[in-house]
């Protein structure tokens, strides 16, 4: 192994998802293949075209504190949640203030509060504004409140990439910790976007599934009938850390945070290059920030989102750069359960990639009837073990968003 | 309408309980909202709101800054009460 750089491991996970309260939860149903997708019976959504959505799996404000929770937007709940499961997961150390920093990101932030705040205004006057609007609409709200929860003075950012938002994040966490201006850093994604709003914008661009009959079989990324994402909420968090701060104190390694690789498609705003030349580079230069070879990676987490357009773009790109040991890779979307979380959705996939690597099994890509072209990679309706290798196995989350941003993650056996 | 000191105490307890957390029967005439209370400027501002709903008596923002303890409150509404 190579020491001429930081060595960057993951110490703690924390989620709030739509298919489980915690990280326990979550992992168990998304390996047993429990889809979290369900019909909205909301007033507002039965002039929608698409009126299924996958909510969080419990209500965030009843695990907040009640004063706090009424300042928090519910895209703030969702991360604080996830911030405190991860940081308890990572032992809840007590470390240097100055080398703790916090990375949480969110797609489109507070925008539920913005609306509320509007109405507020409109109807009540300014005075009946909460004094708490601006920091519940800002996106970087998040991760100013586990700052000062953790005591973290290293640094608090927020990465704002749409749907890779959440990967940016733990991509952006793993260089603070390798350039030496951290020693931990919590890192994560969050979004709480299932409104009126958001459905009815998505649908206007024809991005959403309209299967409202079948909620559970909605979401189908790689199956030729798929015809749209469906919109989850929640949030994923993961303690990063130098690997000498994490052996110093003893703590427990889920796996190494290899690297990250960055590419943008500079095509257009909203839909995937077709040759997925974005995408080829992203994982190339993943693989080459990793310093892990193709043969190493046994599976991805996609980013397959159940577009009719995005999902067999990402899946010839993978088999395209990993070449020889494609065949014996296992390829998941757990948006098939989970919906599509936008800026959470990279965290709460990279959570399912590492649990994935330790306990050697990928969960299913559910709703796969009838499978569109694969690039010949293993992608399956179950559950799948995860093959040996003798060098340490790697694991993948991609994340690509919306103004052509992508993100690639890569967890290898520490 | 006037409110009585006994009304005013009671009602700022609950507000008090609702916007900062603060259990209603700690929320006693000598208590400074500050130090003893932990309540920042931020909730002092939803307070003042809410006390204006609950109570009838506008509190502006060059008066709200002198309020210091919860007595202070009282005899703001009590005056405004007086001299409405």
């Amino acid at each position: 192994m190579a020491t001429d750089r930081t060595r960057v491991v993951v110490t703690g996970l924390g989620a709030i998802t739509p298919v489980g309260a915690d990280v326990a939860t979550t992992w168990e149903a998304l390996k047993a293949g429990h889809s979290g997708v369900q019909q909205l019976t909301d007033d507002w959504a039965a002039p929608l075209p698409a009126r299924i959505a996958a909510r969080a799996a419990v209500d965030p404000a009843t695990l907040i504190d009640r004063v706090q929770a009424r300042r928090l937007d519910r895209c703030e709940q969702f991360a604080l949640i996830a911030a405190r499961e991860a940081w308890a997961d990572a032992g809840s150390p007590e470390v240097d203030p100055e080398r703790l920093g916090v990375a949480m990101a969110t797609g489109i932030g507070g925008v539920a509060s913005t609306l509320s705040a509007q109405e507020t205004l409109r109807e009540k006057g300014w005075q009946r504004l909460s004094p708490y609007t601006v920091p519940m609409l800002m996106p970087n709200g998040a991760a100013g409140w586990i700052a000062i929860e953790l005591g973290a003075q290293a640094g608090v950012h927020t990465t704002v990439s749409a749907c890779a938002s959440g990967a940016e994040a733990i991509g952006y966490a793993i260089d603070m910790i390798r350039s030496g201006r951290a020693d931990m850093v919590l890192a994560g994604g969050t979004e709480a976007a299932i409104i009126e709003l958001n459905i009815a914008a998505f649908c206007a661009m024809r991005a959403v599934s309209t299967r409202n009959d079948e909620p559970e079989r909605a979401s189908r990324p790689f199956d030729r009938g798929r015809d749209g994402f469906v919109l989850g909420e929640g949030a994923a968090a993961v303690v990063l850390e130098s690997a000498e701060h994490a052996a110093r104190r003893g703590a427990t390694v889920y796996a190494e945070a290899a690297g990250v690789g960055y590419s943008s498609d500079a095509h257009h705003i909203a839909q995937p290059e077709p040759e997925g030349i974005g995408l080829k580079l992203v994982l190339g230069r993943a693989l080459a920030d990793a310093r892990v070879d193709p043969s190493q990676v046994v599976h991805v987490n996609a980013h397959a989102t159940s577009t009719p357009a995005g999902d067999v773009v990402e899946a010839l790109a993978i088999s395209s750069v990993l070449g020889d040991s494609a065949p014996d890779v296992v390829v998941s979307s757990t948006k098939s359960m989970t919906g599509h979380l936008l800026g959470g959705a990279g965290a709460v996939e990279s959570v399912a990639a590492i649990l994935a690597l330790r306990d050697e099994v990928a969960p299913p890509t559910i709703n796969l009837e009838d499978p569109d072209e694969d690039g010949g990679l293993r992608i399956s309706a179950e559950a799948q073990p995860l093959k040996a290798r003798t060098a340490p196995r790697a694991v993948i989350n991609n994340s690509f968003g919306f103004g052509g941003a992508n993100v690639a993650l890569i967890f290898t056996e520490a | 309408m006037a409110n009585s000191e006994q009304e005013i105490l009671a009602g700022l307890g609950e507000i008090i309980d609702e916007v900062a957390g603060v259990p209603a029967d700690q929320v006693t005439p000598e208590k400074t909202f500050v130090d003893d209370l932990d309540i920042d400027s931020l909730s002092m501002v939803e307070i003042a709101v809410a006390a204006q709903d609950k109570f009838g008596v506008e509190i502006p923002d060059d008066q709200l800054k002198d309020l210091k303890t919860v007595q202070d409150v009282i005899d703001y509404v009590r005056r405004a009460d007086v001299s409405a």
